[in-house]
């Protein structure tokens, strides 16, 4: 895996690429902006779900040994794992004890942080990816590039050729006559999942949260693979990142109204599925929680890293930052792209690793990331408690800056686009106007000048220079 | 197993042991966006649901069976799903076929099947949401999602909430509920909406008005066998 300046620098000479990103990007930006402004106490549900969220982690502990009585007590079984290798070790322990060589699984990123599919493989379980983006991504032997829309790099015609090359290799083929229009892709990823769907007895999922007060799973989805993952096998196997966890029913309330318009700009999307334990005659019989650690509780134990547990993978901040539009998800060499994952990954792996110690240097600081964030996540504050870290270990931070900076290309285009955004987040986020607190700082902010707060409001700013 | 319990436990206490208390959590966000105005909240909920690509009917109760019989026609729907419970008249009108839950019918046998219709618990008017719970007429999860129309019955005003947080507290989370907003669609393929990847392609909801003397929603669905 290159670090984020070399596969930046790749992504950004990609044309259909940047293309591709642009569009989509420029386009859920604008239908969430619309979708936010129709609750007007959008400023209180942000501030709440914040609130919930850093009570909870201040109390992790309580709320997961009280959601696995309530999951116990429903009828499901709760395993814990440590880190990646635990997980797929209990996962794959699970599937084992059914029988079964093959599961369905709906999109869950947790999965894909610690490499399920490819454990499972490995042991000679075949796993499916059942959303219709992930499919394409699965068939196509790529790895996905936005948290919400994983193929958004592939393009129709690009989607069609992977249909009719890959398909037939793993179940029903796409028909020979396959056009690139939306509707017959859609119908063809339809026929070939749905027999998988239907014969299939192990289904795999995360969860977008967890009640610690009733045991109840959550998971939010567009398309129904989660709905057939999740109610049609015999067994499911749920596994969830601990800090998805969130105290009470009523928590929800914040959460379902935050995270449908943040993420794909609806008032809702079109299907939620919650689940307590088991339930006689409906839905699986047999149910497992697997709760994930996997460098979350290191994170927790950074006092400005741990805000980044708050998240909602809304993927919002992904779609307003100028340096994932035109470096691409792929770049950040994790699941977690864009400005999450930016802070993200380095907390889970650490920064021993060229490519995490360049993440913090993926960034322009403009601050347009915190600003959608529906939980409020100060990620240029945490970017920058990053850098320091970084250049702490051996001052290569200045170098990786560089790098990364250089890399994003554009910046080269528009030198005065960084240096602007950067004036300004100095400003709105607080951060120390000329000289950035405690020792390392100096050796991220010797390279620039901190100058005077711009008199033109961001939004204006944002306006003139991004459209 | 046990032992990464106590392992992570232990780590989530060392890593918050010297952070501040939290901020006690505030609701002062809004119950409602919607004024308390049946007609109103009802008419959001019609201009929402269709707004998502439902097909939204009205109706009384007299006229409910030939509605939902015509329907179920014009969508060449020949087979239809019967959830326990759901009242007869209903289906009074449909020459469809009638295919009941009991036994249960196979994942196969669902999936040959053109429709299902249901009562839903509750309907949410400023997302365009119907939520279902398994309840009375509603049938198992899986009666909703495999078959590829499903026609929705919400009772009005009775199963009509403004908001999602008047919606939750009506909601018992022992029970597996369903969300629906639309139809299954997906936007993968360079944002072009598609509806139907894996759900039913055709959401159509009556909302009934004027009624009464139907059984109420709300106690368990008779086992399924
Ligand atoms: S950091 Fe905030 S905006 Fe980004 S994905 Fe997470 S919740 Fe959404």
């Amino acid at each position: 895996m290159p670090a984020f300046p070399k596969a930046a620098h790749e992504a950004v000479r990609n044309e259909t690429l940047r293309a591709n990103l642009r569009h989509a990007t420029h386009t859920i930006r604008d239908k969430r902006a619309r979708a936010v402004a129709e609750l007007d106490d959008w400023a209180a549900l942000r501030e709440a779900g914040k609130r919930i969220k850093d009570r909870t982690l201040r109390q992790l502990d309580t709320h997961l040994l009280q959601l696995e009585e309530a999951v116990t007590a429903a009828g499901g079984t709760v395993h814990w794992a440590a880190d990646a290798a635990e997980a797929n070790r209990i996962v794959t322990g699970l599937v084992r004890a059914t029988g079964e060589s093959e599961v369905v699984k709906v999109k869950s990123m947790a999965t894909q942080e610690i490499g399920l599919n490819e454990h499972l493989e490995a042991e000679g379980i075949a796993a499916y990816e059942t959303d219709l983006a992930e499919l394409i991504v699965q068939l196509g032997e790529d790895r996905p590039s936005h948290i919400l829309v994983p193929a958004i790099h592939r393009n129709r015609g690009e989607i069609r050729d992977i249909f009719r090359s890959e398909m037939g290799k793993w179940g029903r083929p796409a028909p020979d006559d396959l056009t690139d229009s939306p509707a017959e892709l859609a119908e063809a990823a339809r026929l070939h999942l749905r027999e998988k769907f239907l014969r299939a007895k192990v289904g795999i999922s995360g969860a977008n949260f967890m009640v610690a007060e009733t045991g109840t799973l959550v998971v939010v989805e567009s398309e129904g693979n989660g709905r057939m993952c999740l109610t049609l096998p015999e067994t499911l196997i749920s596994v969830v990142g601990i800090e998805k966890v969130v105290p009470t029913w009523r928590d929800l309330e914040v959460f379902l109204q935050t995270l449908p318009r943040s993420s794909t700009a609806e008032r809702m999307n079109p299907y939620t599925s919650m689940w307590t334990g088991t339930t006689d005659g409906d839905g699986p019989g047999t149910f497992h929680l697997v709760l994930l650690d996997n460098g979350r509780t290191d994170a927790l134990a950074d006092e400005v890293g741990r805000q980044a547990l708050r998240c909602i993978r809304c993927s919002a901040c992904l779609n307003v930052c100028p340096v994932y539009e035109r470096a691409g998800g792929h770049a950040y060499g994790s699941v977690y792209p864009g400005p999450i994952g930016a802070i993200l990954t380095p907390q889970l792996r650490g920064t021993a690793s060229e490519v995490d110690a360049s993440l913090p240097y993926a960034s322009s600081l403009c601050g347009a990331c915190y600003e959608v964030c529906p939980v409020a996540i100060d990620i240029p504050e945490v970017l920058v408690h990053l850098r320091e870290k970084v250049a702490d270990q051996g001052g290569k931070g200045h170098r990786l800056e560089k790098a990364a900076v250089r890399a994003a290309g554009w910046v080269l285009d528009h030198p005065g686009v960084l240096a602007a955004g950067e004036r300004i987040a100095s400003k709105t986020r607080r951060l120390h106007p000329k000289k950035l607190p405690g020792p390392g700082a100096g050796a991220w902010t010797e390279s620039r000048d901190l100058p005077e707060m711009p008199a033109e409001p961001f939004r204006d700013w944002w306006r003139k220079n991004r459209t | 197993m046990t032992d990464s319990r106590a392992r992570i436990l232990s780590r989530i206490r060392t890593a918050v042991a010297d952070a501040p208390e939290a901020v006690p959590v505030a609701r002062d966000y809004r119950t409602s966006h919607t004024p308390d105005d049946p007609a109103r909240v009802l008419d959001l909920l019609h201009e929402n649901l269709a707004d998502y690509r439902a097909h939204v009917h009205r109706s009384t109760p007299d006229g409910l069976a030939g509605l939902v019989a015509r329907l179920l026609a014009e969508r060449g729907a020949r087979s239809v799903v019967v959830p326990p419970g759901l009242p007869g008249e209903w289906l009074a009108a449909t020459e469809a076929v009638r295919r009941f839950d009991e036994p249960r019918l196979t994942p196969y046998e669902l999936d040959g099947t053109d429709a299902v219709v249901t009562g839903c618990a509750v309907a949410i008017a400023e997302t365009g949401t119907i939520v279902l719970d398994g309840g009375t007429g509603q049938g198992r999860r899986a009666l909703t999602l495999v078959p590829d129309l499903h026609l929705c019955v919400v009772r009005a005003p009775e199963q009509v909430v403004a908001s999602v947080p008047l919606a939750l507290p009506r909601l018992d989370p022992a029970r597996p509920l369903t969300w629906i907003s639309g139809p299954s669609a997906t936007s993968d393929i360079e944002l072009d909406r598609v509806e139907g990847v894996h759900g039913p392609r055709t959401l159509e909801v009556i909302l009934l008005t004027g009624g009464a003397a139907t059984p109420t929603p709300g106690g368990r669905a008779p086992s399924a066998g």
